[in-house]
């Protein structure tokens, strides 16, 4: 590992559950170059360490932005930033979406819980140029309405299907109950000219990436982020290897008829 | 290449000018000397630390010095560490943070002059470990600068293997007692009745212009030929064997084998053999603050593919049991390494089988799981599926 992190500012601080905030960061003195969608940061806090972290918001899309779930020491640590403090980022790395690779077929989101933060950027990029796309669909799971994040913005999307569902309903929703791929029959897309982009839990890529398939999406057209613990970003320390993959590297972002032979073998 | 690209041969004094003539150059040299019963890699002040007269006697975990009447300096094979704690060591400082009174942070890199190094006595499995090395941490689209920095400045001295030891198995990775292309001067060292000599090949620039300045003669014949007979000999005399088969394959369809049960219930997922392999290079990350909470670094220290946290992910480990730690370690040194890096991961040096606290043995696992994928595939063509060796 050799780069150092460059100091960001948090400039807004969006709480989009009870445990995942969005940071909003503007360079302090000399800004990283742009991240593209899909892109990830190594994102430090100040005397606990550093995480990778997808944009959830690339400079064409609205600025820089994180959205981050705490879950350990770090994460901890981010979340409880306030506008104003300072956090450190290296970056980007990793490969992107590659969206343009769409152009003038059907895009399909399908997004789990916070994976939809990675997604944003792409979502906003399609409906950005929209004439280059075909039918653009955005199917987002939740564990419970409570998990959704950037929810008032879903509302918002001219896409061509939105649909969101959650696993466990809480009082007062009325929207859709069960797996984030029940939404698949609703979304209108021609399979065999589809694009379809996949971020969320394991299971949930792995369940929603064999439908896609299932339903005559080709395989190497079913791009999904994967996860792994990663410690440098640059390919050195070896952490996020995932079989042949150095996922920092050559991912996260890998076609389904990559990741499905992997994923089928346990604890790799 | 000069007149000292033929073959020249150094005496004891030689080798004495040459350890000299490195430490007047400001360099630090390290090499192999004993040290708490084993043969360690060490700074030297002279060539008299060498182990003259010092053989081993290794096994599946198993490291014994046994004396030499011949007081041969290099007739050792591995010992307990290999190059990478000094051009890749187990810690290093990345760079710290301070948070500033307005409550900025400012970051600063840790970028010393690295120490000017000769590793003396490089054995040919340890110079293509180097080079695997320099692959994986200078070769990709980043680059660990602070190897980078190491490796460029050291001057490697190769001594070619006439001793390989009963772990040895590089010849069947695809290596040999013979030293590949890479080092700056290769020793071979030769003892018997006209004396105690090194024939001395020179493989850079560098190594020539020390070599003129040593006391040295130009090779004879019977020097250069005893010199050859020994590395030859040496290739027939490796004490263990990977299968010849296609390990890439054999790892790749044996992912679900049986043997990785059997290997676990032996592997104390200890992380010696990751330790004291030459080419592994995985480390972690650590944050450490002093007491003021105002001033944070960042260190990087080795790490292991066998510590249960090295695959953490929020929610748990990714691989949790021990047999899919010792198969991630296995596939990655002898199939995925060429997926990542182009080349194989392991050397043959044999240091994972001898400070294996269990004694497993490398050589006998792909033995193992070689037999058992022919075995469950005994009807299957598996002809076009295995190669022959090189």
């Amino acid at each position: 590992m050799t780069a150092v992190p460059v100091p960001h500012r948090v400039v807004a601080r969006r709480p989009e559950t009870a445990d995942t905030v969005t940071l909003c960061l503007e360079p302090v003195g000399a800004a990283l170059p742009d991240f593209a969608p899909g892109q990830f940061a190594m994102v430090h806090s100040f005397g606990r360490g550093e995480i990778p972290v997808s944009a959830s918001s690339v400079q064409a899309t609205g600025g820089l932005a994180h959205t981050i779930r705490s879950v350990g020491a770090v994460s901890d640590g981010l979340c409880a930033t306030r506008v104003g403090d300072v956090v450190g980022l290296r970056g980007p790395y990793g490969n992107t979406w590659e969206l343009e690779r769409a152009h003038g077929a059907d895009v399909l989101v399908v997004a789990g819980g916070i994976g939809l933060a990675p997604l944003r950027p792409l979502i906003l990029t399609a409906l950005d140029g929209r004439k280059a796309y075909g039918r653009v669909n955005v199917l987002i799971g939740a564990r419970t309405p409570d998990d959704l994040i950037v929810r008032k913005e879903i509302e918002s999307w001219p896409t061509t299907f939105t649909g969101v569902t959650v696993d466990q309903p809480a009082d007062g929703w009325r929207g859709d109950v069960g797996v984030v791929t029940q939404l698949l029959g609703r979304a209108r897309f021609a399979p065999d000219n589809t694009w379809a982009f996949v971020c969320g839990p394991e299971p949930m890529i792995r369940a929603a990436a064999r439908e896609l398939a299932e339903h005559g999406v080709p395989r190497d057209r079913v791009r999904v982020s994967l996860e792994r613990n990663m410690r440098c970003a640059t390919g050195h320390c070896g952490h996020c290897q995932f079989g042949p993959l150095l996922l920092c590297q050559v991912g996260p972002v890998v076609d389904w008829a990559h990741a499905e032979p992997l994923l089928s073998v346990r604890e790799l | 290449m000069t007149a000292t690209a033929a073959p020249a041969v150094l005496d004891r004094d030689g080798l004495n000018a040459l350890v000299a003539a490195l430490v007047a150059q400001g360099r630090t040299v390290v090499g192999p000397t004993v040290r708490d019963g084993a043969i360690v890699l060490a700074e030297l002040a002279s060539a008299d630390e060498l182990p003259f007269g010092w053989g081993v006697e290794l096994d599946a975990g198993r490291y014994r010095l046994v004396s030499r009447e011949d007081g041969a300096a290099f007739a050792h094979s591995s010992g307990p560490q290999s190059w990478k704690s000094y051009l890749h060591p187990s810690r290093e400082r990345l760079w710290s943070a301070d948070r500033t009174p307005a409550g900025d942070i400012r970051f600063t890199p840790h970028e010393p002059d690295p120490p000017s190094y000769a590793f003396l006595g490089v054995r040919p499995c340890d110079l293509r470990a180097i080079a695997i090395q320099d692959r994986v941490l200078t070769g990709g689209r980043y680059e660990d600068t602070g190897y980078g920095k190491r490796r460029a400045g050291a001057f490697l001295i190769v001594a070619e293997c006439t001793e390989p030891g009963a772990t040895c198995f590089c010849v069947s990775t695809g290596g040999g007692p013979a030293a590949d292309p890479g080092y700056d001067l290769a020793l071979t060292e030769v003892v018997d009745e006209d004396g105690h000599r090194f024939l001395v090949r020179v493989g850079s620039e560098e190594g020539a212009k020390l070599l003129e300045r040593l006391p040295h003669r130009t090779a004879d014949p019977a020097t250069e030929a005893t010199a050859r007979t020994a590395v030859d000999t040496a290739r027939d005399r490796m004490g263990r064997a990977l299968p010849p088969v296609d390990l890439r394959a054999l790892m790749g369809a044996s992912l679900d084998a049986e043997r990785w049960n059997d290997v676990a219930s032996r592997c104390l997922t200890c992380g010696n053999c990751t330790m004291v392999c030459p080419t592994c290079f995985c480390t972690t990350t650590e944050e450490v603050t002093d007491l003021t909470g105002d001033h944070t670094e960042r260190w990087q220290r080795w790490d292991s593919c066998f510590d249960l946290d090295f695959s953490h992910l929020h929610g748990g480990p990714v691989r949790s049991s021990g047999r899919s730690r010792y198969r991630q370690w296995l596939t990655h040194k002898l199939s995925t390494w060429h997926d990542q890096f182009d080349t194989t991961g392991c050397v043959g040096c044999g240091r994972c089988i001898v400070w294996c606290p269990a004694g497993i043995d490398i050589t006998e696992e792909v033995t193992a799981l070689d037999a058992e994928l022919t075995g469950s595939a005994a009807d299957a063509d598996h002809a076009a599926f295995r190669t022959e060796p090189d």
